[in-house]
């Protein structure tokens, strides 16, 4: 085999296993059921309702006995700035323009229906509970943020600054307090009811019902409906006139949520579901590739064979034709000068052959290995 | 031996003397160790803030974008290599495979070591054996990783082995073993080196909206693997320009005599890799409509990787190789490895975010840097005292005709 054929062995390797990512990709779409937990609970947070009193952020932070941050609660200077999740903020409030209004909306850990962070999770920390909360549990967790790499609205937070036991931290739904029967700490302190807890399947029908009952107040659209597989805690936006030009009539869909911060590019399916092609794909490259370059050996061995065998033919029919010359012209040699002459003609040719042979062995034994 | 080459005795096992005499090189290796050490002090005592500028937007910055991402698609020379020869039967290659599989065993190992820096808890590292995550991209990265460098180590071991076979005689004895499995190995290498090659571009799968258009592709784990034996081919070109410079007193006849055959061979095959990996990248641009996107900031990056540092050296390698022309060769082996390098950083730092504020993105702090900087230090020095006692680019006179 020469180096055209490593190359074109090389290539189709690479077609095959882009052929089994494909495969793998369908065949893993099919074993989805969905919903997981029709029971499950969920909230609703209702833009148009929330007056940005930072009231949710200290339920958060008292039902959590997390540590009181720097600018108290009561101070809304802090809605001037963009703020994210820190590992002791599990929710926040940012303050939106919106047809130059101020729209507020409360950021915290949406509780995927089918979690991207369970999915990226190497060491199984993260968890989706029947009741609807996406647990973590920092037992076992290396380290190795790949949750948050995988997280689409970038809801984890990690302790950078400890150095013996950081973990990732984030909003918990008040997993214990929802088996007390007790509301989550943010929804509890909320004076405007913009944050409603109920079944996932009862919100998205409070939610068309207050669309349909307020024309023109509402964008039509449920947040997390469906959006990356659909989440636990849903947004409403309030409509707003689109900025659309006529180019992109259909460019400025869901305008409302994205100037609320929300990625509407998410797609419908799990997150999860676009590492399962790749994935799937493992498997087969086990089971083909040792065939494939087997394959290629059994070749290379078998050309390696073939040369050696032909070369030696070669070898041993110029070897046999020097030996007839040889012996003819010894004959000759002896017819006609004599038997003396002949047998010393016959030694010294011997010998030169000897010599020569043996260089060539040398030299040949050199390039061949093994 | 013939071209004094320094061979350790039984009773003289080390030739440690290279590493204390005052050249240039050793001190700024000593410089770059010993602040180092003090940065990796902080970083495992203070944590990964105090060292690092990582941050919740920007969990991967250069630690795993260079040392690991890099790192891996780097060491790939060892699969390449023995590939190559043993595979595809191109024993002239036959001096090349321990100084690749050296590297690449080297390059591993302190992908390794620099994960720890990375990991909050670098000492839960095997509990993904315990808590399989087996739906992760990441359990299939560790798992295959893990396993390679096992299999590295094995194939790496035959040097060390006839190293210390006078003094320790029963290592001959794993040495026959490991050398009658050589293929069996080949093979579970290049296997593995295709899953985790590619799988460490779908890492990245799961993560559209963070991503670039122009670098997030449902076909990232091809043209990462793809990528992988470009880089895999021009790293043995590339550190055999720094061997032939710095440790040329430690290759024999044989090495000598092969090793520009060995560059003009690579270079032909790593020159058609960049030209199928160029087409791919060109394939994936139209198919997805991406070509708006290249009159941008982005696109001019995306050109200037594609362009630049695929294209460009697929030619260079091309012409290099037809001219038989050592020089052209290197420079596109440069070149290659700096695309790749270019190419990892883009997906995950330079592309990555691409929709934040600047305010939120990422550069990396110069402790970031110096431990980077510290952990390639770390393998040539390790690469070094592997020369100076093993023989990789020599072959030992007591096993000359086991080759």
């Amino acid at each position: 085999m020469n180096r055209r054929k490593f190359l074109t062995i090389l290539g189709s390797a690479g077609a095959a296993s882009a052929l089994g990512t494909a495969g793998a990709a369908k065949a893993a779409g099919g074993t989805h059921t969905w919903p997981y937990y029709e029971n499950s609970y969920g909230v609703l947070h209702d833009t148009t309702r929330c007056i940005g009193c930072r009231r949710c952020e200290e339920g958060c932070n008292k039902a959590n006995g997390l540590p009181r941050p720097d600018k108290p609660f009561d101070d809304l200077s802090a809605l001037d700035e963009r703020r994210r999740m820190t590992p002791t903020a599990w929710t926040v409030v940012n303050k939106y323009e919106l047809d130059d209004k101020p729209v507020f909306r409360k950021l915290q850990c949406f509780h995927c229906n089918d979690p991207a962070c369970a999915s990226a999770c190497f060491a199984k920390c993260f968890q989706k509970q029947p009741d609807g909360s996406v647990t973590y549990d920092g037992s076992q967790c290396v380290g190795c943020r790949y949750c948050m790499v995988a997280c689409p609205f970038y809801v984890p937070s990690f302790e950078y600054n400890d150095a013996w036991d950081p973990l990732v931290q984030k909003c918990t739904f008040c997993e214990p307090r929802l088996k007390e029967g007790k509301l989550p700490g943010c929804v509890d302190a909320c004076p405007m009811d913009a944050l409603t807890f109920g079944r996932r399947s009862d919100l998205i029908k409070v939610a068309r019902a207050r669309i349909k009952a307020n024309p023109g107040k509402y964008a039509d659209y449920i947040y997390g409906e469906w959006d990356a597989g659909g989440t636990a805690w849903m947004v409403l936006a309030p409509s707003a006139s689109a900025v659309a030009d006529e180019k992109h009539p259909l460019a400025e869909t869901g305008h409302e949520f994205k100037a609320l911060g929300l990625d509407t590019h998410l797609g419908n399916r799990p997150m999860g579901e676009l590492t399962a092609g790749a994935l799937g794909a493992v498997p087969m490259i086990v089971a083909f590739w040792p065939v494939l370059f087997g394959g290629a050996y059994a070749i290379s061995k078998r050309r390696d064979a073939l040369h050696k065998a032909e070369t030696e033919a070669v070898i041993k029919e110029a070897r046999d034709d020097m030996a007839n010359a040889m012996d003819a012209a010894v004959r000759k040699i002896a017819e006609t000068q004599g038997p003396g002459v002949a047998d010393t003609a016959r030694q010294a040719m011997a010998e030169v052959l000897k010599t020569r042979e043996e260089a060539c062995a040398n030299c040949g034994h050199h390039g061949e290995d093994k | 031996m013939a071209h004094g080459i320094l061979i350790p005795a039984k009773d003289k096992l080390f030739n440690l003397g290279e590493f204390f005499t005052f050249t240039k090189g050793n001190i700024l290796t000593a410089f770059i160790l010993a602040g180092g050490l003090i940065i990796t002090l902080v970083r495992f005592t203070q944590g990964i803030g105090s060292v690092a500028n990582l941050s919740d937007v920007q969990p991967w910055g250069m630690w795993i974008g260079f040392d690991l991402l890099c790192g891996v698609a780097l060491a790939a020379g060892g699969y390449f290599t023995t590939v190559a020869c043993y595979v595809m039967g191109m024993k002239h290659f036959h001096s090349a495979v321990r100084p690749a599989v050296t590297t690449a065993f080297l390059g591993y190992a302190f992908v390794v070591v620099a994960l720890l820096y990375d990991l909050g808890h670098w000492w839960r590292l095997p509990y993904m054996f315990f808590f399989p995550g087996t739906t992760s991209v990441l359990f299939e990265v560790g798992l295959c990783v893990a396993t390679y460098l096992t299999v590295l180590f094995v194939e790496f071991s035959v040097a060390p082995c006839e190293w210390l076979a006078e003094k320790f005689p029963f290592l001959l004895k794993w040495r026959a073993l490991v050398n009658r499995t050589t293929i069996i190995l080949t093979i579970f290498g290049v296997t593995l080196s295709t899953l985790h090659q590619s799988s460490l571009g779908s890492l990245f799968l799961i993560a559209p909206g963070k991503l670039h258009p122009l670098w997030y592709s449902p076909f990232i784990p091809m043209f990462f693997f793809v990528s992988s034996m470009a880089a895999g081919g021009s790293m043995v070109i590339f550190e055999g320009m720094f061997a032939h410079k710095s440790v040329h007193h430690y290759m024999d006849a044989t090495h000598l005599k092969e090793a520009d055959e060995v560059v003009f061979s690579f270079s032909k095959a790593v020159s058609f890799i960049l030209f199928a990996y160029f087409m791919i990248k060109l394939t994936d641009l139209l198919v997805q409509a991406n070509t708006p996107y290249l009159c941008s900031g982005y696109g001019v990056l995306w050109l200037v990787e594609v362009l630049g540092f695929i294209l460009l050296p697929a030619f260079l390698y091309a012409k290099g190789a037809r001219e038989r022309n050592l020089k052209i060769c290197r420079f596109a082996a440069a070149a290659t490895v700096l695309g790749i390098v270019l190419n990892r950083f883009n997906v995950c730092m330079i592309a990555y975010n691409y929709a934040l504020p600047s305010a939120e993105r990422y550069f990396p702090s110069i402790w970031e840097i110096w431990i980077s900087c510290f952990v390639v230090t770390m393998i040539v020095t390790a690469y070094r005292f592997i020369v100076y006692h093993m023989p990789v680019l020599y072959e030992h006179p007591n096993f000359k005709d086991a080759h």
